[in-house]
């Protein structure tokens, strides 16, 4: 299939983007990485009347520290993620995830700011920087705006970035030291969307688990933060037994979806055993 | 001529070498014609107009919106071809009083399956087609839909073709005890000690070969040229004359490259017809080439069947009878061969075994689905996979292991030729000898002792291990026993060989591949009997033009009938060389041996000619034996008498997660006795990749419906190929009887690893939880199926019908486009 | 209509493009590059693999204007002077096509993987060519093959067990236990 037809823009700084989105028209799309948008477009389940192509500003890519924080450009693709040293240092959460999205090819045009805005339930970027606390810096016309990750993902395929604006970067705190990490895949096949996947990110402490953040995908129209599973970790004894007494908690309050992957009961059952997993390998254990 | 003393030694047999494939200098390089990659001038585009509901009548179609769309050409619906395009044919109509509704290409009063083409669109360019489609306005007015097979032959269904008095379109019986091959089974069953009674489903599922569908037509004068991504050219060509009135001599179909089939493209199909309706209506040039989407919802799909299985033993393992009740999803069309796949697995359901007793029942349902037609296998997988898992069953009744059961009720090596209670005469064969070799592959003792350490310790991943032992039956067909089954066509296959003047040679066969390695094979097979260089022989095919007469390529049946039909040809040629070297070399003809493609005179050193040279001196006809004419060039066709029975052993180690039901193939191992090995290479290659689809039914495939009739696994998102990070490595070995049928001795390989796999993984995965009190999981074997067979019993039951929410729920329900309102800025990953 | 300016396979092409026309069918149609096949409509069959700018791409998911002022490689641009890629040869003595219409983006692929990762193991193959479906071979023999262009590629004979040629282990000889 063929994308139905579109106008073209493509900026070459934010600023220009800006302009371009809101001289855009009623239906404006914009394309980072494109390893879904253009999927959509040749189906033509979205036919917009602009897309604005971001490949070519290049302040939207790259990887920096900035005092306690990575800051990751909006347009920094997967293998770019996954090749940056600062991530594998300071995040390898991020990469652990970042590594299990679809395959090479899509690693090689899909970018770090794209997965986040598109907010696919079943997308593994979300989860992760929600469990990490990520904060989200998005520019409009106004100038620029933060939004800490539990505001940022709002409903369905639909974030905090409004009509107008764009994701420019992300900022996620590094977690040095004691922090163990572990993102937990389970789909079908290798190159297939989550049914359902963890991210939990533990900090030991004298063979207590002293913090724990698990965030969850594909467990709701967003991704959800495991909030019971980590406040029965906080404290707990880092052993097989209390660990999984805590992920017993991982489906509280999640609304997961039925389709033919796997119906809402699997899911929540699916959610306590990798939340288990994930927090058990993150606690090194 | 040359002098006898500087022949060396007799080069080794070409037939046996691993041979490197000829046919892929021009596929590793990019630089080959598959039918997508034809332009021609003024060539125009098609692009299919496609019904969003399953059953409707259609109530107006306006096309004027599409028809001034710009770069459109023209827009016709059915209406427009009510006249010419007749219906789309079935060749095998199983029982005389078969019910076929028709088939027209382009819809006109009502719709049937969601997919079914109602309009066409003709245009300049791929897309100002693809754009008009949604301009074109059908109303429908639904009726209802009919999607379950039982619910579709219960008392008072609603009705798929409301012109039908029921959804029935036939009912195949074989009774072994009425065609005197077996005893009377309904006493063998009172008799028995044990009965089990089984109902296993089989999936629907979609050949999903890689190269979408594409037809090219050229009109010249009243003559037309057709290439098309097909398996059978030649029925092809055959079918759209009787079908379009354009006279058989009037059409040319050539087959280019085609990027595989598997039986998906053994068809004549809505799409072919209309291409070429367009092409002669307009008299241009016209292209149509499906997507990926179209090619899921409207080729057609494979399996689909119900089985109710019933098998009856004594106490101590004795078979005693067989008894199989189908329903097989014809969808809502007959096509080419729908009706004859579940009957060409009616001959099957005994297996390997001894039954004296059995009966098989088939009924033939219409449901509001895209209709169903040969996949891989083709009513033996099917068959396979009932035989091999009610053995397990039984074996689990009677409290045996399952490899001791089948040991003892299988025909033994010495029985050989063996007549089965279906009237089948196996060829040849050694199932103890293979099901050993397999075994020892696999490391069998050492899984069996890990799994019983799992199973003591109750560790989370539980380990089983599954047989198949099957056979099947391959070389289609004997005509004779076609014209029984009251199939349409023959099953020889013909052959044609052309020795050119410089001694290379020219081999036409009939047999059309897409992807077999049918060039390499044939050059070795003719290598050998002229004596030629492999290097200096040509394999043509794929082409009506070139390939005068032929029957294609399906069933495992292009070595064992074309590659004889080959052989016969090659040694027609000799014979007539044998005149001509004789006249040559002033020798009887009694007198002559030939040898490394020479002929020399028995007994009288010196002088030889070689059967390329002997060419050369038929091409120039000045001295040739009085009264023949100056051609060495042969033709055969080869009908076999009998099927050929390939067999062997199949075994999966499986893991099972119990906390998640996820599986994993630990380890496979398979011996298969295909006969004569003539190129080892693609044999291994051919196993390997029929056991990818076998386990792919087994673990992942399976095409879904909503309650509506919508195609939910509409792209490969949701319709689960696997990867190389799916599968496992296969450990494979070959044990050879050779067949007794053609003159190769080969007994087909193209089937035998898709038939074989898909009950031993289920039996494996079963053989994990069997003590978790699982007695049976519906395929595919999805970690949801797994996880609530183990923890809530049953057989893992339906899923959910929902698209995933994959690229935001992009299940492709029609391909006419919708906006949705989905992320304002998103759309990337 | 965009105006783009590409390499492919070592020329250089100056064309006017509907910005919806897909890299894929601008290769295709307007360059005749009909090497590189289109085999699905939602990036996951990988059969339209090639380089852009260096890296494996699905060329069925970018855009040709995005590819303007980018260098791309084709299947039909991988050979050197009538000399094969290592990675085609290995496809070939290893029988890893059947059909062929998987083959170029599966070799592009392979070419993309070991140019990260030269010395691969098995898993690491099948993950690399996570993105490519192939419905003849089962793969086997494509991890074959790509272990055998990874061995001449670094120049040295392949350390793995499966990379010996694939009738080795096929069986076909060691493995005949009756000839009747």
């Amino acid at each position: 299939m063929i994308p139905a037809p579109f106008e073209y823009a493509r900026p070459t700084t934010v600023d220009e983007a800006l302009q371009a989105i809101a001289a855009g028209g009623e239906d404006v799309k914009v394309l980072a990485g494109g390893q879904s948008l253009i999927p959509v477009m040749r189906l033509r389940l979205a036919a917009p009347e602009t897309v604005v192509d971001l490949g070519r500003v290049a302040e939207l890519r790259g990887v920096r520290e900035d005092g306690d924080a990575l800051v990751i450009g909006a347009m920094t693709t997967h293998s770019d993620v996954l090749a940056d040293p600062l991530i594998q240092q300071h995040a390898p959460l991020i990469a652990q995830a970042t590594e299990t999205v679809a395959d090479r090819q899509v690693r090689h045009r899909g970018t770090f700011g794209g997965a986040l805005v598109h907010a696919d339930p079943a997308g593994d970027l979300p989860a992760v920087a929600l469990a990490l606390d990520a904060e989200f810096v998005i520019a409009g016309p106004e100038g620029r705006r933060t939004v800490p990750a539990r505001d940022f993902f709002v409903d369905y395929l639909t974030t905090a970035v409004g009509e107008g604006e764009l994701l420019v970067e992300v900022r996620v705190p590094k977690l040095d030291g004691q922090w163990g990490m572990r993102y937990e895949k389970f789909n079908r096949v290798a190159q297939a969307w989550s049914i359902v996947a963890v991210a939990a990110a533990v900090r030991r402490e004298n063979g207590h688990i002293a913090e724990a953040r698990v965030g969850l995908t594909n467990m709701g129209p967003t991704p959800l933060r495991a909030g019971a599973v980590e406040a029965a970790l906080s404290g707990a004894e880092a052993t097989p037994e209390a660990i999984a007494a805590a992920a017993a908690h991982a489906a509280e309050g999640t609304e997961p979806s039925s389709d033919l992957n796997a119906q809402a009961d699997y899911r929540q059952h699916l959610a306590t055993v990798l939340t288990r997993r994930a927090v058990t390998a993150a606690a090194g254990l | 001529m040359t002098a006898l003393e500087d022949r060396t030694e007799a080069p080794a047999p070409e037939v046996g070498k691993a041979r490197k494939r000829k046919e892929d200098a021009r596929l590793i390089t990019g630089r080959t014609t598959w039918t997508d990659n034809m332009v021609l001038p003024g060539m125009l585009h098609l692009a299919v107009v496609r019904s969003p509901v399953a059953h409707a009548k259609i109530t107006s179609v306006d096309v004027s919106a599409a028809a001034d769309a710009p770069g459109v050409v023209a827009v016709f619906t059915g209406r427009d071809f009510a006249e010419e395009q007749g219906s789309i044919p079935c060749a095998w109509p199983v029982t005389p009083d078969m019910v076929n509704p028709g088939h027209p290409s382009l819809a006109v009063e009502e719709v049937n399956h969601v997919g079914e083409a109602v309009a066409v669109i003709v245009a300049r360019s791929k897309a100002a087609a693809q754009d008009a489609v949604e301009l074109v306005d059908v109303d429908y007015d639904p009726l209802p839909v009919v999607l379950d097979m039982e619910e579709a032959v219960a008392e008072q269904p609603d009705l798929c073709h409301d012109h039908l008095s029921s959804n029935e379109s036939f009912r195949f019986v074989f009774d072994a005890g009425e065609a005197g091959t077996g005893q009377n089974t309904d006493e063998a069953f009172a008799n028995a000690e044990v009965v089990v009674s089984r109902r296993f489903v089989q999936q629907r599922l979609i050949p999903a070969f890689m190269e979408p569908r594409a037809a090219v037509v050229q009109p010249q004068g009243d003559n037309y040229t057709m290439w098309s991504s097909t398996q059978v050219p030649h029925i092809l060509r055959l079918m759209l004359a009787m079908i379009t009135g354009t006279p058989e001599h009037k059409l040319r179909v050539i087959a280019p490259d085609v990027g595989g089939g598997f039986g998906g493209k053994l068809q004549v199909t809505p799409e072919e017809v209309i291409t070429l309706l367009v092409a002669r209506r307009l008299g241009k040039p016209v292209k149509w080439t499906e997507t990926r989407s179209e090619s899921l919802m409207s080729a057609h799909h494979g399996r689909d069947q119900i089985q109710y299985v019933d098998v009856a033993a004594d106490r101590e393992g004795n078979i005693k009878g067989l008894k199989v009740h189908i329903l097989s999803d014809m969808g809502a069309y007959l096509r080419l061969v729908s009706p004859g796949v579940p009957v060409l697995g009616a001959f099957m359901y005994p297996g390997i075994y001894k039954f004296p007793a059995y009966r098989f029942d088939c009924q033939g349902v219409f449901t509001n689905k895209t209709p169903t037609d040969a996949y891989r296998g083709a009513g033996r997988p099917e068959a396979t996979f009932a035989i091999e898992r009610i053995m397990d069953e039984l074996a689990v009744e009677l409290g045996m292991d399952p490899l001791e059961l089948r040991r003892k009720n299988w025909i033994k090596a010495e029985e050989f030729p063996f007549t089965t209670v279906a009237g089948l005469e196996y060829d040849s064969g050694d199932y103890d000898a293979a099901t050993q070799q397999a075994l020892e592959l696999l490391g069998y003792d050492e899984l069996r002792e890990e799994q019983r350490r799992r199973r003591e310790s109750d560790d989370p991943v539980q380990l089983g291990i599954g047989f198949s032992t099957f056979t099947e039956m391959c070389g289609l067909a004997p005509s004779r026993v076609l014209g029984s089954l009251s199939y349409g066509a023959g099953g020889w296959e013909h052959a044609s060989i052309r020795m050119l003047p410089t001694g290379k040679v020219e081999v036409v066969t009939g047999s059309t591949p897409h992807g077999q390695g049918h060039e390499t094979a044939w050059s070795q097979l003719v290598a050998d009997e002229l004596g030629v260089p492999f290097e200096d022989v040509e394999v043509l095919h794929g082409d009506t033009g070139i390939s005068s007469r032929g029957l294609d390529t399906y069933g495992s049946r292009s070595l064992v009938v074309g590659g004889a039909a080959v052989v016969s040809a090659s040694q027609k040629v000799v014979a007539k060389a044998r005149k001509v070297a004789a006249h040559l070399l002033e020798a009887g003809e009694d007198d002559l041996q030939f040898e490394s493609g020479s002929f020399s005179v028995r007994g009288t050193p010196g002088t030889s000619i070689s059967i390329q040279e002997i060419a050369l001196a038929t091409f120039a006809a000045h001295n040739f034996p009085e009264g023949m004419e100056p051609s060495i060039d042969a033709d055969a066709t080869f009908d076999p008498v009998n099927f050929s029975f390939p067999h062997g052993t199949h075994i999966c180690a499986m893991e099972v997660d119990t906390e998640t039901g996820f599986v994993k193939i630990r380890k496979y191992a398979c011996v298969d006795d295909v006969g004569k090995i003539v190129n080892p290479l693609i044999v291994e290659g051919q196993v390997h990749g029929g056991l990818a689809q076998g386990i792919a039914q087994a673990l992942y495939e399976e095409a879904i419906y909503d309650a509506d009739g919508n195609l939910t696994t509409g792209t490969f998102v949701d319709y689960l190929v696997p990867s190389a990070a799916d599968l496992p490595h296969f450990d494979t070995g070959n044990t050879v009887h050779e067949a007794p049928g053609n003159p190769i001795g080969a007994k087909g390989v193209g089937e035998a690893g898709c038939i074989a796999s898909t009950p031993a993984v289920v039996n494996a995965a079963l053989d994990a939880v069997r003590h978790l009190g699982v007695t049976d999981i519906r395929m595919p074997l999805t970690p949801e199926r797994v996880w609530r067979a183990i923890h809530s019993g049953g057989d893992g039951g339906d899923r959910a019908t929902a698209g995933s929410n994959a690229y935001g729920g992009a299940q492709t329900e029609t391909t006419a486009g919708v906006s949705t309102e989905a992320s304002s800025l998103g759309g990337d990953r | 209509m965009t105006r783009i300016s590409v390499r492919v396979d070592g020329a250089s092409y100056q064309d006017d493009v509907e910005p919806r026309t897909l890299l894929v069918h601008y290769l295709r149609e307007q360059l005749g590059k009909v090497g590189t096949v289109v085999g699905c409509d939602t990036s996951n069959c990988g059969a339209c693999t090639v380089h852009l700018d260096g890296e494996a791409v699905k060329s069925c998911t970018v855009l040709a204007v995005q590819a303007d002022g980018a260098e791309v490689t084709t299947i039909e641009g991988v050979s050197r002077g009538g000399e094969l890629h290592p990675v085609q040869k290995a496809f070939h003595e290893m029988h890893g096509l059947q059909c062929g219409f998987c083959t170029p983006g599966m070799i592009m692929a392979s070419i993309d993987l070991l140019q990260d990762n030269p010395d691969p193991s098995d898993d690491e193959v099948r993950e690399g060519i996570e993105g490519n479906l192939c419905r003849c071979t089962g793969y086997q023999n494509i991890v074959r093959a790509v272990q055998l262009a990874a061995g001449e590629m670094r120049g040295a004979p392949a350390s793995d067990g499966h990379v010996a040629p694939a009738v080795v282990d096929t069986a076909a000889a060691p493995h005949v236990v009756g000839q009747a």
